[in-house]
């Protein structure tokens, strides 16, 4: 079988002694593209952060595995050289480390010491995909983030992406704030990256992204769990009806993670 | 034990000394009286820093010979990364303990009339120029008790004087090498540029005496002339041995400028002040400064710009990071005089605390006695930022890579202002060796 397989199970999530997610199920194999959608509050970046270890987030019960092996085990960085990636809702700023020398690194520590990436091989591969993605050359040269507009530093997580080229990726609101050219620029960037052995997990709020990305499902997020999963149709279908149907359908009120279940 | 700060070496001592270094009178009168007002004076005060027990007495003032080289290939492996193997100074001093080991200065210079000497051989041979400005317009001899002691004793140094509308493009470095482990560096450095000249100076300190005590008590005076322009950088490496006392002035005058790249890397206890007059209207000046502390080394920085002409400029740049038990206080200064109308007055100090023990801390000071001016300034004491090390190591980088990266990138603003290459990365080096 090609790919690795990312494999969630049963997922608790805390932060600051609250509950966040509630038991969350999900397979992500390489190959698939799957799309998380959800309303506002429902648990979407916080599986993300805790798929990627952010510290600020405690696993209180189920486990993560990649390819067998026991991810909650890891540190953050183990996780990304074991080949797991997340495009940040909120991607940080760090002052005076350009942005290509913090992919150089990135791509080094990925390789491993001894085997790290030649100079000249490396500057060719970032114009690549600078031009790919249609980004200025001037931004391998300023300061991660910094200054960088909101379209700007989702193209450069895309760049990121397109550069360390994991396993499997997770997309958190790629989409949000890019204007359609930029949709368009990022969406290609994405699908250049599919095949067999790359999955990938969309977080968006909007069917526009996925009228370019065409996942092969598709999830819905409330209260803390997936609650219901389907086909490309399903994303469809929530832009055309909005979300109180599944609610109906599962007899929920309140929809975010906040109510007392 | 309180250190009792009586002179070590007596009134007969200093005439000998300066007789065996054939001064010229006048040098050897104004040591001699400083010695008297040395006894006189107090300790210099840095604001929040008790330097009351520190070591400022038990050093050996002997001049001491270091051995002439033939090549930068002689020296040893530490003074190597110092310079671009490829492409060698032109225009370079190497002094190795008190006396000068190695020295070239391009012959269009020389014949442009630049002196880029030792301060002895510029003693003898341009005693007029060094007596006008020794301890005159920028550093007096009185300020304090170690300035005194420093006139006093002078036992190495540096004299750099560019005439009128001369500009050099390729920098001139000295290297203050102190190689012998007890030795004392009662240090001169003059940079004198005369109208409309411009100037890159550099100069390096190195020692390697981590056990045994010694002082160094550095001054440089660094004096622009209308319309001239100079950029000073420097890296400050003295082993923790030594206990520091660094006081480095400027003057400008009518639009003049003078950019201070300060690297203050000293292992020891250090007291080091950065003070520039911008006495001429329209003169500017820019202080950077970066430091690392480690161990248990207390550290005071001062960046002070004191603007008295009109419409002059001022920005100080401070980065500081602490690890172990390391204390430092970093001191901002902007003041601008009654008269200086739209003078611009900024300022920014920014401390990293890498371990829970040290102690860092960043005073911003501002006074302002005019109304038409414009001024600013920001001050912060921080951790690595978690959510930032989070970014980082998702992408793969191991914790200490991540760290390091965002220490480098913390402390690139004011690494990025060094005018040599060569120095910059040498410096990148340095820092390297103290956080890890
Ligand atoms: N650091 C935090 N401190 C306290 N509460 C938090 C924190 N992070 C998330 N939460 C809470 O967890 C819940 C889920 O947040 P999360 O960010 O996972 O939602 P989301 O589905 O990604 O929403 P959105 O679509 O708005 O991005 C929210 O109620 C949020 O307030
Ligand atoms: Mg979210």
């Amino acid at each position: 079988m090609a790919g690795s397989v990312l494999e969630i199970k049963n997922l608790h999530v805390e932060i600051e002694g609250k509950e966040i997610l509630k038991g969350v199920d999900l397979t992500i194999k390489g190959g698939e593209f799957h799309a998380i959608m959800g309303p506002n509050g429902t648990g979407k970046s916080t599986l993300a952060s805790a798929i990627m270890g952010h510290p600020s987030y405690e696993i209180t019960d189920g486990t993560i595995t990649l390819d067998g092996e026991d991810v909650l085990e890891m540190e953050v960085d183990e996780r990304a050289r074991a080949g797991l990636f997340l495009a940040m809702q909120y991607p940080s700023e760090i002052s005076g480390v350009t942005t290509s020398d913090f992919l150089r690194s990135a791509i080094n520590a990925r390789r491993g010491e001894g085997n790290e990436v030649s100079l000249m091989k490396f500057i060719k591969g970032l114009d690549e995909d600078l031009d790919y993605l249609e980004i200025d050359k001037n931004m391998a040269t300023r300061y991660l983030n910094e200054g960088f507009s909101g379209g700007e530093k989702k193209r450069n997580e895309i760049l990121q992406l397109m550069q360390l080229k994991p396993e499997i990726a997770i997309l958190d609101e790629i989409d949000s704030g890019l204007d359609i050219d930029a949709l368009k620029v990022v969406s290609k960037g994405i699908n250049k990256m599919r095949n067999e052995n790359f999955g990938c997990l969309i977080i968006t709020h909007y069917q526009r992204l996925l009228n370019y990305i065409t996942p092969d499902y598709v999830h819905v997020m409330m209260r803390g769990r997936v609650v219901k999963s389907g086909g490309p149709e399903l994303a469809k279908r929530l832009e055309a009806e909005g979300y109180d149907w599944i609610k109906e359908e599962l007899g929920i009120e309140d929809e975010t993670v906040e109510q007392n279940a | 034990m309180t250190v009792e700060t009586k002179l070590p070496y007596n009134k007969e001592y200093i005439e000998q000394f300066s007789t065996s270094r054939n001064e010229p009178e006048w040098m050897k009168t104004l040591r001699l009286q400083a010695l008297e007002q040395a006894e006189e004076l107090e300790m210099p005060k840095p604001d929040k820093t008790k330097i009351t027990r520190w070591n400022f007495s038990n050093f050996k003032h002997e001049y001491t010979e270091g051995k002439s080289i033939e090549s930068i290939k002689d020296l040893p492996e530490i003074l190597q990364d110092y310079f671009d193997q490829e492409n060698v100074p032109q225009n370079l001093l190497i002094q190795r303990n008190h006396s000068v080991a190695y020295a070239t200065l391009s012959d269009d210079l020389k014949d442009k009339g630049v002196i880029f000497t030792d301060i002895f051989t510029a003693l003898k041979e341009h005693s007029d120029l060094v007596e006008k400005y020794f301890m005159k317009e920028a550093v007096s001899i009185d300020q304090n008790k170690l300035t005194a002691l420093h006139a006093a004793l002078l036992n190495s140094g540096a004299f750099i004087y560019v005439p009128k509308n001369v500009e050099i493009e390729d920098p001139l470095q000295v290297v203050f090498w102190q190689e012998n482990p007890e030795t004392a560096l009662f240090n001169h450095v003059i940079v004198v540029a005369d109208e409309n000249s411009k100037v890159t100076f550099v100069e390096n300190y190195i020692s390697n005496n981590d056990d045994q005590e010694t002082v160094a008590n550095i001054v440089e005076e660094v004096i622009a002339h209308d319309g001239a322009k100079i950029s000073f950088g420097a890296v400050d490496n003295l082993a923790a041995g030594t206990t520091s006392y660094v006081n480095r002035r400027g003057v400008a005058y009518n639009d003049a400028t003078i950019d201070w790249a300060l690297g203050q890397m000293n292992d020891g206890n250090t007291v080091s002040e950065n003070i520039t007059h911008l006495i001429g209207n329209g003169a500017t000046s820019k202080a950077n400064a970066v430091s690392v502390g480690r161990g248990k080394q207390i550290q005071n920085f001062t960046a002070n710009i004191v603007q008295h002409g009109k419409a002059t400029d001022g920005f100080i740049l401070q980065r500081g990071v602490m690890k172990d038990s390391a204390t430092t206080i970093f001191n901002a200064i902007g003041k601008i005089e009654h008269g200086g109308t739209k003078a611009n007055s900024e300022q920014e100090s920014r401390v990293l605390m890498l371990s829970p023990k040290a102690r860092g801390d960043a005073n911003p000071i501002l006074l302002i006695e005019e109304d038409d001016v414009t001024a600013g300034h920001a001050a912060s004491v921080g951790r690595v930022d978690p959510i930032q090390m989070y970014y980082l190591m998702s992408r793969g980088l191991a914790k200490e890579d991540a760290e390091r990266l965002v220490i480098h990138g913390f402390l690139a603003p004011v690494v990025n202002e060094l005018p040599i290459e060569s120095v910059k990365k040498q410096l990148t080096q340095v820092i390297e060796r103290k956080v890890y």
